[in-house]
């Protein structure tokens, strides 16, 4: 019975959402798309570990849906960070798998997880999944082999490499890394490096914008750096644009009073950074 | 399991999802290249903005190309769309332009050259500019006027327009700001030149925010019966 399971997508709804989409254009409204992040990405080994780096713009294609987004996700309590442009749901979904993955093997084989088990455990769900999962990410960490650094791409291939950078923005970044990277670079410099190389993402790529983030990871510590630097300046409006109660115009108002009575009260702090 | 939806009879704006055979790459004559216009007219002025990024694709030509021609002392005209065409377009204008005072010895009004434009435009029918145009200027008794054109030469006067990829963003603004469209109680004052440049100076802001294609500086040129002076105001640049 389990043979004849069919693997990987369901392509059944193609026929339903294919007439959907004609009967909307018809209309003239369009399918809504999926989200993707257009960005740059970055990451490199220097002297002591892992630096993983991104901008934090998620674009509608081309309007700006997040100005401040996270793209760093984390892994494993110890040590695997991974940076994440391609569709945005996407990136969510398979940052929770795999850290329950990682979680489960390294119960299992009784040793702290590696960088390697983490790509290799990526680049399968691609593969299986034969790009539909327009994910493309940078794993970056430090277990007993070292630091590491490995790119991997919707398709599932993978490179491992001392610097990397990927999404709309990588042509940009990839040129400052060409320009300035050097093996065993202290920690400073190599932060300023990974900095730069985003920057450069995020004035010169449209789909790349607003802050950058960083991750710092050695064999001891995890840094992460959200909001490390800020390089452009918001505009600042000169008018006020506030309205007096009674602008909005009431048409009908109907009240009806609810008797409840408070059972709990709690405070949760929005992030509105 | 792939099936293309043509299986249950509906034609035209499908998908396929799946690949059938060789498929034809076309040679497209357009590009876009971005960037935001807007003009607005007062009681004895007008304005005429625009951004001066010039970008394509995900990339950026240019940070100072900005998208508002002066052609006469009373008249600005802004372009955004493909650049290529946004340059012929105005080359044409300004050699008519100069045809018009050589055969009538005066220059033309924002009018005549907002019709001029029209006919400029629909001679292209089947071959558009891609260009949406907005004029500023002073009318014949010195009161501000804005006409606003689509690519194919349809046109109308107006009090203020937004063009181009902020478009949408910034015409709601304007509607409720200018226009004080859904807003009760409202003393409806007319446009001061002060409070209009304070305005468009602050829907830029805004529109450069959320518009990738939109940002680097914004020019403003404001017409008034003195004549054409500019202001350059930075903006985001990411």
């Amino acid at each position: 019975l389990l043979h004849n399971l069919p693997q990987g997508f369901s392509f059944e709804n193609t026929r339903r959402n294919a007439v959907l989409e004609a009967n909307l254009s018809e209309k003239g409204y369009s399918a809504p798309n999926a989200r993707k992040t257009g960005t740059t990405i970055a990451g490199l080994i220097f002297k002591d570990g892992v630096i993983l780096g991104a901008d934090t713009r998620a674009t509608d294609d081309m309007v700006v849906a997040d100005k401040n987004c996270m793209k760093i996700h984390y892994i494993s309590l110890s040590e695997t960070f991974f940076t994440l442009p391609g569709v945005a749901a996407d990136a969510d979904v398979t940052t929770q798998m795999m850290s329950s993955n990682v979680e489960l093997h390294s119960l299992s084989t009784g040793r702290p997880p590696l960088v390697a088990m983490v790509t290799r455990q990526l680049k399968q769900m691609l593969f299986r999944y034969q790009g539909h999962i327009g994910s493309s990410l940078i794993v970056g960490g430090v277990d007993v082999n070292g630091p590491q650094l490995y790119s991997i791409y919707p398709h599932g291939s993978y490179d491992k490499l001392p610097f990397l950078t990927m999404g709309s923005g990588a042509a940009s970044a990839i040129s400052v890394f060409e320009d300035r990277y050097k093996p065993n670079m202290e920690l400073e410099e190599a932060k300023q490096l990974v900095r730069d190389a985003i920057t450069a993402g995020i004035f010169c790529d449209l789909g790349s914008g607003s802050n950058v983030d960083l991750c710092v990871i050695t064999d001891k510590t995890v840094d992460y750096l959200r909001g490390y630097d800020q390089p452009v300046q918001k505009g600042m409006r000169g008018g006020t644009y506030r309205y007096k109660p009674g602008t909005t115009a009431v048409l009908t108002k109907t009240v009806t009073p609810l008797p409840l009575d408070v059972v709990d009260e709690s405070v949760q702090v929005m992030d509105t950074e | 399991m792939m099936m293309s939806a043509q299986a249950y009879g509906d034609k035209g704006k499908m998908k396929e999802y799946h690949y059938t055979g060789p498929v034809e790459h076309k040679f497209s004559p357009y590009a876009f290249n971005g960037g935001t216009v807007l003009a607005v007219a007062g009681e004895d002025f007008a304005l005429v903005a625009s951004d001066t990024r010039l970008s394509e694709g995900y990339s950026i030509h240019s940070r100072d190309s900005p998208k508002c021609y002066k052609l006469t002392d009373t008249t600005v005209i802004g372009c955004s769309g493909f650049h290529g065409d946004c340059l012929t377009l105005t080359k044409i204008i300004e050699a008519r332009l100069k045809m018009y005072k050589h055969s009538n010895n005066k220059n033309m009004t924002s009018g005549a050259i907002a019709a001029m434009l029209s006919t400029i435009l629909y001679g292209r029918r089947f071959f558009p500019y891609y260009v949406y145009n907005i004029i500023g200027g002073l009318d014949e008794e010195g009161r501000g006027a804005v006409y606003s054109f689509d690519p194919v030469g349809s046109y109308q006067r107006d009090t203020y327009k937004a063009g181009g990829s902020a478009s949408a963003m910034l015409q709601p603004l304007l509607d409720n700001q200018i226009g004080f469209k859904n807003m009760e109680n409202v003393e409806q004052v007319p446009l001061s030149l002060e409070k209009a440049v304070q305005l468009v100076k602050d829907v830029f802001i805004s529109a450069a925010e959320r518009d990738v294609y939109t940002g680097d500086a914004l020019k403003i040129c404001i017409i008034t019966k003195e004549g054409v002076r500019e202001e350059i105001v930075p903006l985001r640049k990411d």
